[in-house]
């Protein structure tokens, strides 16, 4: 018999209009999706196609104008504070910019220690802390270093390993991750990557890559979806959509980046 | 034509605890005429304080300590602040600063910012004169001209970008320096002002071009030459081919498979990452800096001063024998 995936994420028409009437902007256009337990899923697309919007609606940041989000088959509402906190302690995001991600005026120690408020766990001061070390060690930081430290001393991909950090401890189900490489450079690009795997692999976590480099989205994930213009254009296995575009946007964004065995026409 | 030389240039900064942190430390290099130099490494190994220097605009906390830019067979480090300014600053070398899409002043029309420069520089032009001039250069660089009647928040990213580099290019200097010009677009974009920065190129509107990035496919396809920079100094030097291919250095190799391209067989293959960060350049170094992070560190490595290596027409800061570090990238 053939598992079948648990769905853990499911949107139905998902539509997102900015203002109204005639002026409205309509960025996120009659989007269906279902995201399966423990799988990474990336959705690419450049500047205003509506990625962002779509990420913050998984979020709960924003509200959809029009269509069904269930989440673990129940169909979510975040009406009260409690069911809020409820959904993001399941549902965590790494930001694009780790620069204003954090509150300037906590030490790492306090941001690392509020995930298990978050969580609601009562835990002794040495439990805490072990739990805070292992979190450090899995994302390669010396904790005793950090610990006194604001996030300002941090240079940008120190400030997102914290991040993942952060949701070592927290433990969601659903990680979305904003383009959490832009920032940063190419080298620890590939460390902040290869973290997220290591996440997945061990809580069995599913994660919603944005990004709009196809290079990275083909690199970590196992599904690829191609937005333009607030519509999901193409979905299909990374393998399919890189090797065998069918859209024509696709075939774009893939000549668009620039490779290293194939001409790269810039005149 | 040797169009620009650097000699064991070295600059610092100040901080307000009176320390130096010395972000460029010795780099030499030289750049013939219809070149593109591509300058790679990560986050703060000093290639924004290199292109700061090389058009020789130390304000403060930047400071010169040593060493020589020869532009034309002028040295530019002995002119003084002023001259520099009217007579090399846009003339001879211009440059493109990282956030070159938030330079613009929200509150000037495009052509303005032109007439600004033209001003100072070519008094004696008339104003009809200068916009006829916008005019032609934009239209060569496939922008519209309506741009120049423009606000700069009516502009997307990447025409602001374009629009940055059409205007410090007006003067036609003949070297641009370009910092990281497309960090912060999209693919798309990034291809449309990698096209235009290659035909300033080819319609011989800038002689050559020192192109700073971390995104190593695009250098790939951009650069004759690439220098690697880790922690204030040039480790390695050679053609673009050379360089991406067959790296010596082994902060170079770490740093080639660090690439992430979409194309089939990407996805079997492991990224590295290099453990650790760089070396505080608070603080004077001892021996190689790469040591602390190299797998294949000797205990002579330790110490002493690593002087640059000339093998085979290749130059890199190492003192392993090319074989150890071959078997590396092979």
């Amino acid at each position: 018999m053939k598992l079948v995936p648990k769905i853990l994420l499911e949107g139905k028409n998902i539509n997102k209009v900015y203002g109204h009437g005639k002026k409205g902007v309509h960025a996120v256009k009659d989007v269906d999706f279902k995201f399966a337990e423990g799988e990474i899923v990336s959705i690419v697309g450049e500047s205003g196609s509506g990625k962002t919007t779509l990420a913050k609606m998984i979020m709960g940041l924003l509200k959809e104008t029009d269509g069904e989000l269930y989440f673990k088959n129940q169909a979510r509402s975040l009406k009260k504070f409690s069911e809020r906190r409820q959904y993001w302690s399941e549902v965590q995001a790494i930001f694009q910019d780790p620069f204003s991600s954090f509150n300037e005026f906590y030490k790492v120690e306090s941001l690392l220690k509020n995930c298990f408020k978050l969580r609601g766990l009562k835990l002794s001061k040495q439990e805490m802390e072990d739990r805070m070390r292992e979190a450090c060690i899995f994302v390669n930081l010396d904790f005793d270093e950090l610990r006194k430290k604001h996030p300002f001393e941090l240079s940008g991909g120190q400030m997102q390993r914290v991040m993942i950090a952060r949701i070592f401890l927290i433990h969601p189900r659903i990680l979305v991750a904003d383009e959490p490489t832009s920032m940063i450079d190419a080298c620890s690009r590939a460390t902040i990557l290869d973290m997220l795997m290591k996440l997945r692999k061990e809580n069995n976590m599913t994660i919603i890559f944005i990004t709009h480099d196809l290079g990275l989205a083909y690199y970590v994930s196992d599904r690829v979806f191609i937005m333009e213009h607030g519509n999901i254009v193409e979905r299909g296995t990374a393998e399919t959509v890189i090797a065998h575009p069918t859209h024509p946007y696709t075939k774009q964004l893939i000549s668009d980046v620039p490779k290293l065995h194939e001409a790269w026409d810039i005149g | 034509m040797k169009l620009l030389s650097v000699q064991e240039l070295k600059t610092y900064y100040k901080t307000r605890f009176k320390e130096k942190i010395v972000a460029v430390d010795g780099v030499s290099f030289d750049l013939e005429e219809g070149e593109v130099l591509g300058i790679a490494g990560e986050s703060g190994c000093g290639k924004s304080t290199l292109a700061l220097s090389l058009i020789g605009l130390f304000a403060m906390p930047l400071c010169y300590d040593s060493g020589s830019i020869i532009i034309n067979g002028q040295d530019i480090t002995q002119l003084d602040k002023e001259t520099r300014r009217v007579n090399v600053l846009g003339k001879k070398i211009a440059y493109i600063p990282q956030a070159a899409m938030n330079a613009l002043n929200p509150t000037c029309r495009i052509k303005n910012f032109i007439f600004d420069i033209m001003k100072e520089h070519h008094p004696q032009m008339s104003k009809e004169e200068v916009y006829h001039l916008a005019k032609e250069r934009f239209k060569d660089l496939n922008l519209d001209e309506r741009v120049l009647e423009a606000y700069p928040n009516e502009l997307s990213g990447g025409m602001k970008q374009r629009t940055v580099i059409a205007i410090s290019t007006i003067m036609n200097p003949d070297i641009l320096v370009a910092d990281e010009p497309t960090s912060a677009l999209d693919v798309s974009t990034q291809k449309v002002v990698m096209r235009m920065l290659k035909s300033l190129m080819k319609k011989k509107i800038v002689k050559s071009m020192i192109f700073i990035t971390h995104e190593l496919p695009l250098l790939y396809h951009i650069a004759d030459k690439i220098m690697v920079m880790y922690a204030g100094q040039g480790v390695e030097f050679g053609t673009s081919e050379e360089v991406i291919f067959k790296p010596l250095h082994p902060y170079a190799v770490e740093l080639m498979t660090s690439i992430v391209v979409p194309e089939v067989g990407q996805k079997a293959q492991k990224l590295s990452s290099i453990p650790g960060a760089p070396p505080n350049l608070k603080y004077k170094i001892d021996g190689c800096r790469f040591a602390p992070r190299c797998k294949y560190v000797e205990e002579r490595c330790k110490t002493g001063f690593i002087d640059i290596k000339y093998n085979e027409e290749r130059m890199y800061r190492c003192l392993l024998n090319r074989k150890v570090v071959d078997e590396v990238g092979a």
